[in-house]
């Protein structure tokens, strides 16, 4: 493999592994990606973003009233982005096997209630997931990479991304080196992702950003660009371990980030906000957000995920509401 | 006009044949004679000759709408600083020539000469008082506003542009030096009219700012009747405010009136006005606009900024 | 897999919430009266259905309200205490506040703005503009205006149609706060939101006759602003109706301001926040229907980002949703009046046979009510009408320039000179373009900022005297020499 941080005699793309061939990049995007100092200076280009303007897009995007069958929709659409997520230190094969058991049916007593697009685990969960998944189409998300700081060496992130696929996992939620990136030392992030994707093979990937690291929303959208450009399948907010976590703002510059991506190369990327989404008003400004950014073909679980735990509950609560016609409680959806 | 025959002192004697002196304008920083051609003459108060005039026409209102528009650039964006160092070296050189001015507001006016140097004396303290206003102005009329939501918001005065004025008819000296100075003092060019009967302090002024480091067309000094030139200037598409001080009732209505057609600034005082009065601020204020400018000042960190 | 076919189920505000009644009449002398005029019929402006019959005044009505409010100037309004006097608008903001969601349909309803904005924007702001003010009447001699200002007398107030409760704040607030009365005439099409203002007037007990409220058409506000007894004038509206009224008053001593018609350049350079710069040209030329003086109506970009601009902007417009402006989710409303719609319909007429290229939203336009799609043109240049006159709707004109220079050119090459808008990361050049830019209000990396605390007011035409701030309460206060 080539690498963007190999020696100058090599600088020869290093997109291999990324989901679209560079023969299909249009040739700005490939130069973008030369060598380090191309990666410096395309990611540098970018266009600024107005922290002022684009909270204030958003908390306008937020006030759309979704109210009736719209607010159904917008729940079932929200229920089948869902990566149902335990990632804690605590995690024992009963917790991820409830989980499991959730993902599949989330609302035994009201059938017609979608599945969650995932569960999302950790490498040594995800066989235990796989068990209670086996012959249904809800994926298998596992955070690899030395999750959450990925603060380990290369090859310890690619054994630990090659557990997780050998495990049963479909999706792997790798999380960048923020540490290289904040050094400005892009291309050792570039090549951290490009050989994860590598390992990666067919699964797909999700590259997190830790944005709440990141400090401003001009790295927002560079961190974004680069996990585009080094193949990543989504650019995913948050290890949900750091605050703030995923927020409307910065789920918005990811989501122009994969319109301007789709612009340009014709081909579509995911998004997936994670942590701190507990409510289903909070899903629905996301889903507005998502469509009126993005566009509506982002409105697919195939394209948008939410990373999340308590929102699911919420979410049946409010469709039980809408479909029964009162509030429910929290005693009667399952707890997992 | 009669020419008043000065007295001969003594028959015997041969009398020195003193030289009739005609004046010009003052544009652009020179002194060009109306390209009318022609002149008027000006007599003290008592009705003895005392000079020739210019009497500008039309187009030497536009010459000198074209010289004030030309510095305007320069003299508005000339630090405050400057500016005041400018008007200030003004006064020094009104202190110089003050005899000169006590004889012309004496004679002029018709005046003692004590009234006529304490009308003097004013009028370069005014000139004095404006020199300490330049960097000021900015500081009393504007300031930060707190607006509710995260912008810096300032509010700046700025120099209006070209002034086009009528000196007052009477007050031939304090009066001019008060209108002129707080229209030049933020950073506008005048053309001013002055009075037509008592013109010759306005000429020995034009001299001193000629002398001076006022930039050429900052001020420009015109001779000759408002009635016939201020009407091309009040409809003039350059000229941006008009002070009307100088004006009777009629002339002001009028140009009043043709200054709607371009949505022209119109400064005019109730007739009267005691100029050996202190000065407040409407007349600074009259040829400023206020400018109000925003910036988002953003959260510094995705932590602070955001309540989603 | 496929995506969800998401559209957004209607979210109409309830119009019982307006409570319009079937009548309203003047407000004059703190009472409601009905006028000598002829009776004029509201309409909503997105239906074309009438809303209300509104009594308006005659000129024999006119000198009533005037007397009215020159006897409550002499014999109360000037004589009270600031502190007093700055009670009386602290309630007038709060009563705005309490009756905010009502005014907000009303406002929605008579005008054709979508509801997010009136809710969202019109009705808080009004009722900010109050309180900001009612603090002033008790601080007069820290404003700088010398050490005892004096108000004027009877303000004579003529407002226009955009917002019509705003502009009435905006007005009144201030002539209030400085000691003066006020006889004020709001627009012919927007009488209603002014009327429930004067409720709200009459339950904080305002002395009688310190507001008199007139409806009628331009003879009235003719009549007002010529009146003898008027000390200061007052008028926001086209620069043509300010030219005469400047010309008319030009005999008199009555202070003028004016808030006219405007042209704005908003800029943007290679370098800016490309997806804010695209935010605020929407927000520039669509908010409120366009319908605004200081509208970012002239798009001058950078000829290097022109295409980049252009495609996000295409593609952010085509996502504005215009239709039933009650819907929560409206983003453009109705065309006030089908006069209005006519001129916008010709003006955008005219930039087709001067060439121009036309790009209109995909957006679906209801048939009934006055309603025009928002609208691109670009290829504009500036010898073109749509790019030198106010067209006073969702009509954007796009040009191009090369350097900075060129872009202070032809952004000050106008008459006007309300506004103007800068888009780019560089701070110097924002400083030195709003330092070279002949405009009262410059907005930088954003556009259409409001703030009583904030001076609002044009160069050149685009009038004279400022709204708002501390130089705002000079227009109501007696000059210095």
């Amino acid at each position: 493999m080539t690498t963007l941080q190999g020696s100058s005699a090599s600088r020869t793309g290093a997109l291999g592994a990324t989901a679209l061939p560079a023969a299909a990049l249009p040739p700005d995007l490939v130069d973008a990606i030369r060598d380090e100092q191309s990666l410096r200076r395309f990611l540098a280009g970018l266009p600024g973003v107005d922290p002022v303007g684009l909270e204030q897009r958003s908390a306008g995007l937020a006030t759309r009233s979704i109210k009736k069958a719209s607010k159904l929709a917008a729940i079932d659409l929200a229920i089948s982005m869902v990566d149902l997520t335990t990632l804690e230190g605590s995690d024992t094969p009963g917790k991820v096997r409830s989980l499991a058991a959730k993902a599949r049916r989330p609302d035994p007593d009201v059938p017609g209630t979608p599945s969650v697009a995932a569960v999302c685990v950790y490498p040594d969960m995800v066989s235990c997931a796989a068990e209670v998944l086996r012959g249904s189409s809800i994926g298998i998300a596992s955070v690899a990479t030395a999750f959450p700081s990925g603060r380990s060496a290369l090859p310890i992130k690619l054994a630990d991304t090659r557990l997780a696929i050998e495990s049963g996992a479909t999706e792997v939620d790798m999380v960048i080196d923020r540490g290289a990136f904040l050094a400005g030392n892009y291309g050792k992030v570039f090549d951290e992702i490009v050989a994860i994707k590598q390992a990666c093979g067919t699964t797909r990937l999700k590259v997190i950003l830790e944005t709440g690291e990141l400090g401003t929303y001009d790295n927002v959208r560079r961190a974004s660009w680069l996990g585009l450009l080094a193949g990543g399948d989504f650019i995913k907010t948050s290890t949900g371990k750091i605050s703030p976590a995923a927020t409307l703002p910065v789920t918005h510059v990811m989501l122009q980030a994969v319109r301007d991506w789709y612009d340009r190369t014709g081909e579509r990327r995911a998004v997936k906000p994670a942590g701190g989404i507990r409510n289903t008003k909070d899903a629905i400004k996301y889903l507005v957000a998502v469509r009126e950014v993005a566009g509506d073909e982002w409105l697919d679980p195939f394209l948008f995920r939410f990373g999340a735990s308590s929102l699911l509950n919420d979410l049946l609560m409010q469709r039980r509401a809408q479909t029964q016609g009162h509030y429910s409680g929290p005693s009667y959806v399952t707890v997992d | 006009m009669t020419r008043k025959k000065a007295e001969p002192v003594d028959d015997t004697a041969p009398a020195r044949v003193p030289v009739a002196k005609t004046y010009k304008l003052y544009v652009g920083g020179a002194f060009p004679r109306s390209e009318s051609g022609r002149t008027y003459q000006v007599t003290t108060d008592d009705g003895t000759f005392a000079a020739n005039a210019a009497q500008g026409s039309r187009k030497d209102g536009r010459d000198a709408v074209v010289a004030a528009r030309k510095a305007h650039g320069g003299w508005a964006s000339a630090t405050a600083y400057n500016r005041g160092q400018v008007i200030y070296r003004i006064a020094e050189m009104m202190e110089g020539r003050r005899d000169q001015f006590i004889e012309l507001v004496r004679t002029g006016e018709g005046v003692a000469e004590d009234r006529a140097a304490s009308s003097v004396d004013a009028a370069i303290d005014r000139v004095v008082h404006y020199a300490g206003w330049t960097d000021k102005i900015v500081a009393v009329f504007g300031g930060m506003n707190p607006v509710a939501g995260p912008y810096f918001c300032i509010t700046s005065p700025e120099p209006t542009g070209v002034v086009a004025a009528v000196a007052p008819q009477d007050d031939s000296l304090l009066g001019l030096v008060s209108v002129i100075l707080p229209i030049i003092t933020s950073g506008n060019t005048a053309v001013v009219v002055a009075s037509h009967a008592r013109p010759l302090p306005a000429i020995a002024l034009a001299e001193v700012l000629a002398t001076s480091d006022l930039p050429g067309g900052v001020v420009n000094l015109l001779t000759g009747d408002a009635a016939e030139i201020m009407p091309h200037l009040a409809s003039h598409g350059d000229v941006n405010a008009l002070d009307l001080t100088g004006c009777d009732e009629e002339l002001g209505t009028s140009l009043a009136q043709a200054a709607s057609g371009t949505v022209k600034r119109v400064y005019r005082p109730r007739a009267g006005q005691d100029f050996a009065d202190a000065p407040g601020t409407g007349r600074l204020r009259a040829f400023l606009e206020q400018k109000t400018v925003w910036h988002p000042t953003g959260a510094v960190s995705l932590s602070g900024g955001s309540a989603y | 897999m496929t995506h969800l076919d998401w559209e957004y189920a209607p979210a109409p505000e309830s119009a019982a919430i307006g409570r319009i009644k079937e009548r309203y009449s003047m407000f004059v002398g703190g009472k409601f009266v009905d006028g000598r005029g002829e009776d004029l019929k509201t309409v909503n402006p997105a239906t074309e259905e009438p809303l209300a019959v509104v009594s308006t005044a005659s000129t024999a009505d006119v000198d009533t309200a005037v007397s009215v409010a020159r006897k409550a100037y002499d014999d109360v309004w000037s004589r009270m205490p600031g502190a007093e006097r700055g009670k009386y608008l602290y309630r007038i903001a709060r009563g705005i506040a309490e009756r905010a969601r009502e005014l907000a349909v009303v406002e929605t309803l008579d005008n054709g703005k979508p509801i997010k904005e009136s809710r969202d924007g019109d009705i808080p702001t009004a009722s900010a503009h109050f309180f900001y003010h009612a603090g002033w009447a008790d601080k007069l001699e820290h404003a700088g205006y010398g050490p005892a200002p004096h108000p004027l007398g009877v303000a004579g107030q003529v407002i226009p149609w955009n917002f019509p409760l705003l502009m009435a704040a905006w007005k009144i607030a201030p002539a209030l706060a400085a000691g003066n009365t006020v006889v004020i005439k709001p627009a012919e099409t927007t009488p209603l939101s002014i009327l429930v203002l004067a409720e709200i007037i009459a339950d904080a007990d305002l002395p009688p006759g310190v507001v008199n409220i007139l409806p009628g058409a331009g003879d009235v506000g003719s009549a007002l602003v010529n009146h003898p007894g008027v000390d200061k004038v007052a008028f926001t509206g086209s620069t043509a109706v300010g030219r005469a009224i400047q010309a008319s008053l030009a005999g008199t001593r009555k202070k003028l301001t004016l808030e006219l018609g405007g042209k704005a350049a908003n800029i943007v350079f290679d370098d800016a926040p490309i997806d804010q710069a695209v935010e605020g040209i929407v927000n520039g030329i669509f908010f409120n229907q366009g319908h605004v003086c200081c509208a970012g109506s002239r798009l001058l970009v950078q000829e290097s980002v022109a295409d980049e601009v252009l495609a996000k902007l295409r593609a952010r417009v085509s996502t504005l949703r215009l239709g039933d402006p009650m819907d929560k989710n409206t983003d453009i409303g109705a065309i006030n009046s089908r006069e209005q719609l006519d001129r916008i319909t010709a003006l955008a007429n005219v930039g087709d046979e001067e060439g121009a290229e036309r790009w209109t939203s995909p957006c679906p336009v209801p048939e009934r009510g006055f309603f025009f799609p928002p609208t691109v043109f670009s290829g504009v240049s500036q010898s073109m009408r749509i790019s030198r006159e106010e067209i006073f709707g969702p009509v954007l004109s796009v040009l191009t320039f090369r350097t900075p220079d060129e872009a202070i050119a032809k952004a000050n090459n106008t008459p006007y000179g309300l506004s103007a808008g800068i888009w780019t990361e560089k701070g110097s050049r924002i400083l030195g373009m709003a330092s070279a830019l002949r405009a009262g209000v410059v907005w930088s990396n954003t556009f259409n900022r409001f703030d009583p605390t904030a001076a609002f007011g044009g160069y050149k035409e685009s009038g004279f005297g400022r709204e708002g701030g501390r130089a705002g309460l000079g227009a109501y206060l007696q000059e210095e020499n």
